[in-house]
């Protein structure tokens, strides 16, 4: 990671919140007891939700950015309904809805409107679950890129329509059961060789800024947001989110989840501009995939009633295939 | 009435109104463990208390922490065999902590600057006669003075200390510390009586109207065993060698001297010989080294200067210039057992490292005194079965350590605080133990130990220069900074970060931080995410 600050040894380093012994500019954000509190409490999320996390984690980070003037766009979705039941509110910030396949197309409107008032101080956050940004929003996603609309489009992903009930979308990975990829036959699950990696579809834009992140690494997050609120047009962040109810996962491992997604290489965290990755988080601990996907009842039937050692097995490589196309690994351990 | 937008008939609401505590299985709750250093320290020191004031650079703060426990810090990083980093948890992650190393660098520090600490203005009015000026004495009589209490001191030999001068050698404790530290317990106000040895303590207590007695007289006299010898054999004992290594001059050993023993005295008396002169230093053992008492460290340092050892041998027979050695075997307990072989060994001496007894002449008038295989029977609270009579230190059944004596002066002191105030000290509940499993290692960095710089070798068989050097100011911070606080919040933040719904306040610099009951749906991602396992998850009544 090359933004976040990096911190001299003090007790937990870098990889904690905050510290009692750092000065306010090496804390992160979510320490500062004046932090925007975006979405606020009383929101109807799960407990343990990964995405009501991350998007107070990036959004906090924005307005932070920006000064607090920024309005947001919201795809329908989780994200969406939790937050805003008729007539009540979550949002501390400026706050669209309009439909669910469109949020980045009235972003640019928004962020259009502005450049017609000459208003270059207020800044336009687009944002939506996996749903809504992979699938449904990607033709208006897609043209908000070409035209390189000032807009940061951020897509919390929790690799399904959980909202409605946890079916298949475009982010849900292989052998994950959801409603529609149910656990049965011969190859249970979602199937291998469908979905697509929007991260690397948007570097296909060549737009100035792509990044991915999780919910787990806190400090690198923020320090992608401040990178691509710095800079001016299209730009692309790609969160993952655990969701203790889609993943059938306990609400208290959200965070540890989306550590294990990248300690294991299936969920690489990386930056690139104008479409070429000029950045990844590397591995620190690296882990087994079964290590991530043990804990989570989406993958249960790869381990009873019997052990799919082939099925984990092709899904160890295609985290092997990241490791070796992202470079997650230092040199000495990726060889061995 | 303003006039809403078209389809619009409800005014905004904030989420506020919902008060999805109510969702709450689980509550959590902030809790303080015992670090498993503190649970280990036999003087009862709050290792991570200090380290936190350490952590940021207070070191006045990190020492005074200190010397609530432990008036001889300097000593005991010097001399301490530190069972607070065996157990310390970070040896799970890379090293352990370095906290003997730290608390030698604030030791070092407050002599440096003369940082003293003051007793209480006021007298109790009551008087403590503490017999011996080891660790446990020492201890004892600052403590004391810092409740209140008067204390006299009486020594047997002409200077303070016990072991700690006349056992330990200089290369492991130089005098100037030993002098600066006790220097400033006496300068507490106790007064000090040398060259005054205690023939019976209760004609010594009645005579000097002493409300209480702490004894702590050590364990000086050395084990003899029968060593048959010819009439020329020169055999001396290791007490009386290290001890006479503080008279005027040093004993005569001549140039291949064996020591016989296994603990850390034959290791002190073997290293003492090399550097008087000894070409040749065999430390004679009856078992091998992994039932050694003496030190890991102790042996390793022995053997880098040269010390030679013959393991499972004892000595059968000590002549001029020579002795017979017979080879020993384990059986299947580990005992040794002749083998019938014998072996010579060339020696011009034989010291004695064979354990030590403690003199406890001055208690042969008090009937109601319990003694045990030359140890004297205690109750939980360091009294001897005649009221208002502690011991405490070697002379009781223990580990014979500085650290375990200085432990035992401190409890005395308040046992006996309590005694003359009529009341039982009552130490409190002991939270529960912070094991490594409730911590979450992520968050830490990746910090290999420190390592204690050594003194070469060509000076340290030549000199009695101290062997381990200290640490730098910025190293020892580091190393402090080390500390993973296992089991006591350290604002760290986490949980204020990780919340997904707000619910926790973070209240400010040492003040930690609150749950908001109205909202925490008790997901437990603070629990999970605390990195040193200051959070418990508790189900809602």
């Amino acid at each position: 990671m090359s933004g976040a600050p990096q911190v001299k040894f003090y007790q937990v380093g870098s990889f904690a919140a905050g510290n009692r012994l750092l000065g306010p500019e090496l804390q992160s954000d979510q320490a500062d007891p004046g932090r925007s509190n975006t979405l606020t409490c009383g929101h109807r999320a799960c407990q343990g939700c990964g995405e009501a996390l991350g998007a107070r984690y990036a959004l906090d980070a924005a307005q932070r950015a920006a000064g607090g003037k920024v309005i947001a766009v919201n795809a329908t979705g989780c994200l969406e309904v939790f937050s805003t039941p008729y007539p009540e509110t979550s949002w501390q910030l400026p706050w669209l809805h309009s439909l669910f396949g469109n949020a980045p197309a009235v972003a640019a409107g928004v962020a259009a409107a502005l450049r017609a008032k000459g208003r270059t101080d207020v800044r336009v956050v687009g944002q939506g679950g996996d749903g809504g940004t992979v699938d449904i929003g990607l033709g208006c996603l897609s043209g908000m890129f070409e035209r390189n609309d000032d807009v940061l489009y951020i897509c919390y992903d929790n690799e399904a329509y959980m909202n409605t009930g946890v079916q298949r979308s475009g982010a849900t990975p292989p052998t994950a059961r959801t409603a529609t990829t149910q656990a049965v036959g011969e190859d249970p699950g979602a199937p291998f060789g469908q979905g697509k990696s929007l991260p690397l579809i948007a570097m296909a834009h060549e737009i100035p800024y792509v990044a991915t992140a999780t919910v787990a690494g806190l400090r690198d997050l923020e320090a992608k947001v401040h990178q691509a609120m710095s800079l001016r047009g299209a730009r692309y962040l790609h969160v993952l989110v655990p969701c203790p109810l889609g993943w059938g996962t306990a609400s208290h491992d959200t965070v540890r989840i989306a550590r294990l997604a990248e300690q294991t290489g299936l969920f690489p965290v990386f930056e690139a501009v104008d479409g070429e990755v000029t950045d990844v988080t590397p591995i620190r601990r690296h882990l087994p995939v079964e290590e991530y996907l043990r804990p989570q009842k989406r993958y249960a039937h790869l381990f009873e009633p019997e052990l799919r050692t082939d099925v984990i097995a092709r899904l160890q490589r295609s985290a092997d295939r990241n490791i070796a196309r992202f470079g997650l690994l230092a040199q000495e351990e990726a060889s061995s | 009435m303003k006039e809403k937008p078209f389809a619009i008939t409800l005014d905004v609401g904030s989420s506020l109104a919902n008060r999805t505590g109510a969702w709450r299985t689980q509550l959590p709750v902030y809790v303080d463990r015992m670090p498993p250093c503190n649970q280990a320290c036999p003087a009862g020191e709050n290792i991570q208390q200090w380290l936190y004031h350490a952590e940021s650079g207070d070191y006045e703060a990190a020492w005074r922490q200190l010397m609530r426990d432990n008036p001889l810090p300097a000593v005991m990083g010097r001399v301490c065999y530190h069972p607070c980093e065996t157990a310390c948890n970070r040896v799970q992650v890379d090293n352990a902590v370095g906290i003997n190393a730290i608390e030698r660098f604030l030791g070092d520090e407050a002599i440096r600057r003369g940082w003293t600490v003051e007793a209480p203005p006021e007298s109790s009015g009551r008087r403590v006669l503490v017999v011996g000026s080891g660790p446990a004495g020492l201890s004892a009589a600052y403590h004391l003075r810092l409740l209140g209490h008067a204390v006299t001191i009486r020594e047997a030999q002409d200077r303070l200390g016990g072991m700690m001068r006349y056992g330990i050698p200089r290369y492991r404790l130089p005098r100037e510390v030993l002098d600066a530290e006790i220097d400033r317990i006496v300068a507490l106000g106790v007064t000090v009586e040398l060259g005054a040895k205690v023939d019976d303590v209760l004609a010594a207590q009645r005579d000097g109207a002493f409300d209480a007695v702490f004894l702590a007289v050590g364990a000086g006299i050395g084990r003899r065993a029968y060593v048959p010898a010819g009439d020329s054999a020169r055999i001396l004992d290791a007490v009386a060698l290290l001890g006479g290594m503080e008279g005027e001059g040093p004993p005569l050993l001549g140039r291949r001297v064996a020591v016989y023993g296994g603990g850390n005295t034959a290791m002190d008396a073997a290293r003492t010989a090399r550097r008087l002169g000894a070409t040749d230093a065999v430390v004679v053992y009856r078992r091998t080294r992994d039932r050694m008492p003496a030190h890991d460290i102790e042996v390793e340092e022995a053997l880098e200067e040269g010390v030679r050892m013959k393991w499972l041998s004892t000595i059968k027979y000590a002549d001029e210039g020579r002795l017979t050695i017979e080879r020993m075997e384990l059986d299947e307990t580990g005992f040794p057992r002749p083998t019938g072989e014998f072996e010579e060994l060339e020696a011009d001496s034989v010291v004695l490292a064979l354990g030590q007894d403690s003199d406890l002449s001055l208690l042969r008038d008090v009937p109601e005194l319990a003694v045990d295989h030359g140890t004297v029977q205690v109750a939980d609270g360091l009294m001897t079965g005649r009221p208002g009579v502690f011991a405490g230190g070697d002379m009781v059944p223990a580990d014979r350590t500085v650290t375990v004596a200085v432990g035992h002066g401190k409890k005395a002191a308040r046992h006996i605080d309590a005694y003359l105030r009529d009341t039982s000290y009552d130490p409190g509940a002991k939270h529960a133990p912070a094991t490594f499993d409730r911590l979450n290692t992520w968050y830490y960095s990746d910090a290999p130990a420190s390592v204690r710089p050594r003194l070469e070798l060509a000076r340290r068989v030549s000199t009695f220069d101290e062997v381990v050097q200290g640490l730098d100011e910025s190293t020892a911070l580091f190393e402090a900074r080390r500390c993973m606080s296992c089991g006591n919040c350290f604002e760290c933040d986490n949980c204020y970060g990780v919340c997904p719904d707000n619910a926790i306040t973070k209240l400010g610099p040492g003040k930690g931080f609150a749950i908001d009951l109205d909202y925490c749906k008790g997901c437990g991602l603070c629990a999970a995410e605390c990195p040193c396992g200051a959070i418990e998850m508790v189900t809602e009544e």
